[in-house]
C-alpha cells in the first residue's frame, strides 16, 4: 500500500530558522507503521529528515509526534488504521515542546517538569538486608504511572501547558502519584501538600482528557492528577480555591439539587479574597449583558429531595 | 575541553549503575550517551532478573551451575561465581531504590520460572523488569544530580601511551566536536544487533562500544556466539518474552504438537534458548510451521493472568498483530537478540587497555559463555557496572592528571569533515542492510562452513564499499544522517569479529552451531576467541584462542 505523509519541516540553520511543508509518497508493507514509514523515507528518499526512534517497540519513549493534529507513538500507530485509502497524514513535531530540527523537539521542559516532584522514593528506613515487605496489590497498582515512558505526548497536548508553562505538566504529576502511592515513601503528606499549594500544582488542570486519550501507555495521567486532589483533601489541604470549588458544588447540588453558580464562583474564590471577587465583576457584567447572568438567588430544582435521597443513598453505601 | 575522573559511555543499566556507585564514592562522573538514558535499551529487558536467594531456599551455586550448563561450559567459572554470589544484594539494592518488583502473599518478592533454570528465581515487574529497572536509576541519577551528555555521539576512545585518556564526541544538539578528558572510561554502550536484520534490537544498538574498544585494541571474545531468541514476533520481529514460556505457555508446531517433547522432555518450553530455538528452526525447516512460524500458545493461562502478568505481550500482540492472546495463539520465530561475545575484561570490569573498563552487554566477562540464560542480561549489567566502578575508582587514584592533548580532535575534526564532503555515492542504509543480511544468512540459528565463508564474502564486499557511502545531510544541528555513517563504520568493524569468530571455532557449542560439525570438542574447543584488529592481516583480524577458567564444574553433556 501507498503511505502519503505531509511533513512539517524545520530546519534550524538559517536565522531563526526555516519551516515548510513537505509531502512524501512511500509504498509499504500493509502492516507498515508510521514509522516504518519516515524511516523508509529517510533511508530511501530523504536523508536529510529528522526523526528520534529507538525500539521500534512502544517501550523506549523516542517517536512521539503528531499525527492528524493528535500526539502519537509512530511506531505503534498502523498506516492501515489512520489512512485505510490512502488518505494524507500530517505528521508535525510535538506541541509545547521547541523543535530542535524536523521531528525533533526538545525534551528540557519535560524532563525539568520531571524534576519538581522529587521523583525518587524517600523512605525513613532501609532494611539492611532483604526488602521493603509490601502488598503485591500495592505495587501492581504502581503499574499504572510506572508504564510512563516519559516520551511525551502528554505533555505535546496538554491543553493547560499551551497557556502556562509554569504547569507541572500530566507526565510529572502521574510521576509524583506514583511516590504518594508507595506504601515504601515515607514523604506522602509533604509532597501532597507541595503539590496542592504549589502555583501550577494539581489544582491547575482543567480536566481536558487531552492526556488521557494521546498517553499511549495507559497511565492516564488526568485520573492520576484527581486522585492525587482527593489525597491531598484527605489529608487535609483545605485552602485551595480548587477545594472550595468541590465543596460548593456539592454542597448546592445536595442543598438545591442543581448548581448554584453564583455561589461556586464566590466560594472557589474565597469571600474574603477581594482581588479576586473583583476579578470576577467584568465576567458577571459580561454575562449580564449576553442574558447569562445565573440567579443570585437560587432556585430549587422541583426534584430536590430525591436528589437529596441519591446523595443519602450514595453515601450511605460508601460508609 | 571538558574534564571528569571517570567518564560512562551508555546510559542503560550497567552505565547508571557504575553511575550510582562513582557518585556515592564521591568520584567525579559523568554518563555520555547517544540518546537520553531512559531511551536506552535496557528498556526492553521484559521477564526478569536472576538472583539465588537463600532466605528463599535457593543457593548461589545452583544459579551457577545453571548458567554455566546454559553456557555450554563456555562461561569463566569464576566470573560466574561472582555474579551468582552478589546477585542478591544486586536485586535487593534495586528494590530499595524503589523498583516495584512483584510480590508474594508475604509481601516479600515473588518470583517466575525462567528457561535453562531448575527452580524460580527470576524477579520481575509484569513484562517491563527492563523499563522498569532503567527508570528507577534514572530516578536515582536525578536524586544525585548525575551529570549527563545527553545525546552525545563518541566518534573515537583517546588513547595515550597505551592508557585510556578520554573520548571525542559530537553533541548533536549543535553538531560540535568536543574532547572529554577522563582518568578512566567505562564502556557500557550496549549490544551490537543491528549487525544483523532483522534483530529484536532497538535501531541504536549499533555496536558503538565494542567497536571503539576494538579499534582502540582490545580484543573481542567468542564473538561467534549469537543468541537467537525463540520467540519473537512474526514479521515485525519484537520480542516476546520468555516470561510468557515462564509462565505456562506452550510452542505448537503446525500439527498443534508441543514439538519441544523430542528435544528437551524435561525442561520442554523451558530449556535453554538455543536448544528451544533450534527445534522452533528444525519444525519450521521440515515443514511443520506455519508461514516460517512456529506457535506460541497462552489460551488455557486464561485472560486475566495474561493481562495482569504479561500485560506488555498482550498489548504488543492486539497492536501489532491484532491478535488476542487469550482467543488466539501468536505466531512466532527465532530472532537475533543478544551478542553474547563483546570485549573481554576480567572480574572487575577491566580490559587490557588500561583505564578502560566495560560492563553490559558490550562486554564479555564471561558470564554468558555460548549461551546467555534468561533474566541473566540485567543481573550482568548490575553486578557488573557495580564492579567496574568500584575498580575505577581505584585505578584513577594512580594517575596524576589528564591528559592536555587536543591533537585527537583536530584529526577527528578533519575525518568527519572528509566524511562529510565526500561526493554523492551509496547511501549507508544500502550498505547496511546488505551487511546485515548477509550475517543473518551466514551465522544463523544454523550454520555451517560454507555459510559462514558466504557472511565472509559479502563483508568483504560491503567493506569495499564503504569509502564510496555519502552523507546527505550537510548541516550541523541534529544531523542524524552523519551518526548513521559512523554507526555502519562501528557495525562493520563488529561484523568482521563475529565472522572470524565463527569461522575459528571448529566444533558445535551453545549458540555456535554447525551442521557440519554438530558435536562440542572439549579436548581442543574449550577455549575463547579473541580477535583483535590488525589491519597487516587478511580480513583486518588476528585471531588468538585462550582456556576457560573451571573452577569447580567439570563439562558434561548437556541435557534439558
Amino acid at each position: 500500500m501507498q503511505a502519503n505523509l505531509k511533513v512539517k519541516r524545520f530546519d534550524p540553520a538559517d536565522e531563526g530558522g526555516k519551516t515548510w511543508w513537505q509531502e512524501y509518497k512511500v509504498d509499504v508493507h500493509p502492516d507498515s507503521t508510521v514509522l516504518d514509514s519516515l524511516i523508509q523515507i529517510r533511508e530511501q528518499d530523504d536523508g536529510t529528515l529528522a526523526l528520534r526512534c529507538a525500539c521500534r517497540a512502544s517501550i523506549c519513549g523516542s517517536c512521539g509526534m503528531k499525527v492528524n493534529g493528535d500526539a502519537k507513538l509512530v511506531c505503534k500507530t498502523r498506516v492501515v488504521d489512520i489512512a485505510p485509502n490512502g488518505e494524507q497524514l500530517v505528521i508535525e513535531p510535538m506541541g509545547n515542546q521547541p523543535v530542535i530540527r524536523d521531528l525533533v523537539v526538545s525534551l528540557d521542559t519535560f524532563f525539568s517538569q520531571i524534576q519538581r516532584v522529587d521523583p525518587f522514593l524517600q523512605p525513613d528506613h532501609v532494611p539492611e538486608q532483604g526488602e521493603y515487605i509490601a502488598s503485591n496489590d500495592s505495587m501492581e497498582n504502581l503499574l499504572t504511572s510506572m508504564n510512563c515512558i516519559m516520551c511525551g505526548c502528554c505533555v505535546s497536548d496538554c491543553t493547560v501547558l499551551e497557556v502556562d508553562a509554569n504547569f507541572i505538566g500530566p507526565a510529572a504529576l502521574a510521576k509524583a502519584w506514583r511516590f504518594t502511592e508507595d506504601p515504601r515513601d515515607s514523604k506522602r503528606d509533604e509532597r501532597l501538600k507541595v503539590l496542592n499549594d504549589e502555583a501550577g500544582g494539581i489544582w491547575d488542570c482543567t480536566r481536558c482528557l487531552k492526556c488521557v486519550e494521546v498517553c499511549p501507555k495507559g497511565v492516564a495521567p488526568m485520573d492520576r492528577i484527581m486522585e492525587l486532589r482527593e489525597s491531598a483533601i484527605e489529608a487535609g489541604n483545605t485552602n485551595t480555591p480548587g477545594y472550595h470549588h468541590t465543596e460548593s458544588f456539592y454542597n448546592s447540588v445536595k442543598k438545591n439539587g442543581r448548581l448554584d453558580e453564583t455561589r461556586l464562583a464566590m466560594d472557589s474564590a474565597g469571600w474574603t479574597n477581594i482581588p479576586r471577587l473583583l476579578d470576577l465583576v467584568p465576567i458577571g457584567i459580561a454575562a449580564m449583558r449576553k442574558g447569562k447572568l445565573p440567579p443570585l438567588i437560587p432556585h430549587k430544582s422541583e426534584d430536590h429531595k430525591k436528589v437529596k435521597d441519591l446523595y443519602d443513598n450514595v453515601e450511605g453505601e460508601s460508609s | 575541553m571538558y574534564k571528569h575522573d571517570v567518564l560512562i559511555i551508555g546510559g542503560g543499566l550497567a552505565g547508571l549503575r557504575a553511575a550510582v556507585e562513582v557518585t556515592r564514592a564521591g568520584g567525579d562522573v559523568a554518563v555520555i550517551s547517544k540518546v537520553h538514558p531512559v531511551r536506552s535499551h535496557s528498556n526492553a529487558a521484559q521477564g526478569g532478573i536472576n538472583a539465588p536467594l537463600t532466605d528463599r531456599g535457593d543457593d548461589w551455586e545452583g544459579h551457577a551451575y545453571d548458567t554455566i550448563k546454559g553456557s555450554d561450559f563456555l562461561a569463566d567459572q569464576d566470573a560466574v561465581e561472582v555474579m551468582s554470589v552478589e546477585a542478591g544484594d544486586a536485586v535487593l539494592e534495586l528494590e530499595r531504590m524503589g523498583v516495584i518488583f512483584s510480590r508474594g502473599d508475604d509481601g516479600k518478592l515473588g518470583t517466575r520460572r525462567f528457561g535453562g533454570q531448575k527452580i524460580a528465581r527470576t524477579f520481575f515487574v509484569g513484562a517491563i523488569t527492563g523499563s522498569a529497572i532503567l527508570h528507577v536509576l534514572f530516578e536515582q541519577a536525578l536524586k544525585l544530580g548525575l551529570n549527563v551528555y545527553e545525546e552525545w555521539f563518541v566518534t573515537k576512545l583517546i588513547i595515550e601511551d597505551g592508557r585510556c585518556r578520554g573520548v571525542v564526541a559530537i553533541d548533536l544538539k549543535t553538531g560540535e566536536i568536543h574532547t572529554i578528558k577522563a582518568k578512566a572510561v567505562i564502556m557500557a554502550a550496549g549490544g551490537a544487533g543491528r549487525v544483523f536484520e532483522p534483530s529484536t534490537n532497538a535501531l541504536i544498538c549499533t555496536g558503538d562500544g565494542l567497536a571503539l574498544a576494538y579499534q582502540a585494541g582490545a580484543p573481542l571474545m567468542d564473538m561467534e556466539m549469537i543468541q537467537y531468541h525463540p520467540t519473537t514476533l512474526a514479521r515485525t520481529g519484537i520480542l516476546m518474552s520468555e516470561a510468557a514460556r515462564g509462565e505456562g505457555a506452550h510452542l505448537l508446531n503446525s500439527d498443534g504438537e508441543r514439538f519441544m517433547e523430542k528435544t528437551a522432555p524435561d525442561y520442554m518450553e523451558l530449556a535453554s534458548r538455543d536448544v528451544v530455538s533450534r527445534a522452533e528452526q528444525t519444525e519450521i525447516d521440515e515443514g511443520r510451521g506455519i508461514d516460517g512460524n512456529v506457535l506460541l500458545d497462552l489460551r488455557h493461562l486464561g485472560r486475566d493472568f495474561i493481562e495482569q502478568r504479561l500485560g506488555y505481550l498482550q498489548e504488543v500482540s492486539v497492536e501489532f498483530l491484532g491478535i488476542d492472546m487469550a482467543e488466539q495463539p501468536v505466531p512466532v520465530q527465532p530472532g537475533m537478540h543478544y551478542i553474547m561475545g563483546g570485549i573481554k575484561t576480567d572480574i572487575d570490569g577491566a580490559t587490557n587497555v588500561p583505564g578502560l573498563y566495560a560492563a553490559g552487554e558490550c562486554a564479555n566477562v564471561s558470564v554468558h559463555g555460548a549461551n546467555r540464560l534468561g533474566a541473566n542480561s540485567l543481573l550482568d549489567t548490575v553486578v557488573f557496572g557495580r564492579r567496574s566502578a568500584v575498580h575505577a575508582i581505584e585505578y584513577i587514584k594512580s594517575v596524576d592528571d589528564h591528559s592536555a592533548s587536543e591533537e585527537e580532535l583536530a584529526s577527528e575534526q578533519v575525518r568527519l569533515q572528509a566524511l562529510l564532503d565526500r561526493p554523492k555515492g551509496e547511501r549507508v542504509a544500502t550498505l547496511r542492510n546488505d551487511m546485515a543480511r548477509g550475517m543473518t544468512r551466514g551465522i544463523g540459528v544454523f550454520r555451517d562452513q560454507s555459510s559462514m565463508e558466504g557472511a565472509l564474502e559479502n563483508l568483504e564486499n560491503v567493506k569495499s564499499r564503504m569509502s564510496g557511502f555519502s552523507i546527505e545531510n550537510k548541516g550541523k544541528i541534529f544531523n542524524t544522517d552523519l551518526m548513521f555513517g559512523l554507526e555502519l563504520e562501528f557495525m562493520v568493524d563488529c561484523a568482521e569479529a563475529v565472522v572470524a569468530g565463527a569461522l575459528t571455532r571448529k566444533e558445535s557449542r551453545g549458540a555456535h552451531f554447525r551442521t557440519d560439525i554438530t558435536e562440542r570438542d572439549d579436548d581442543n574447543w574449550l577455549k575463547h576467541t579473541l580477535v583483535y584488529k590488525d589491519e597487516t592481516q587478511e580480513h583486518g583480524t588476528r585471531v588468538e584462542t585462550s582456556d576457560v577458567k573451571i573452577t569447580q564444574w567439570q563439562p558434561v553433556k548437556r541435557v534439558y
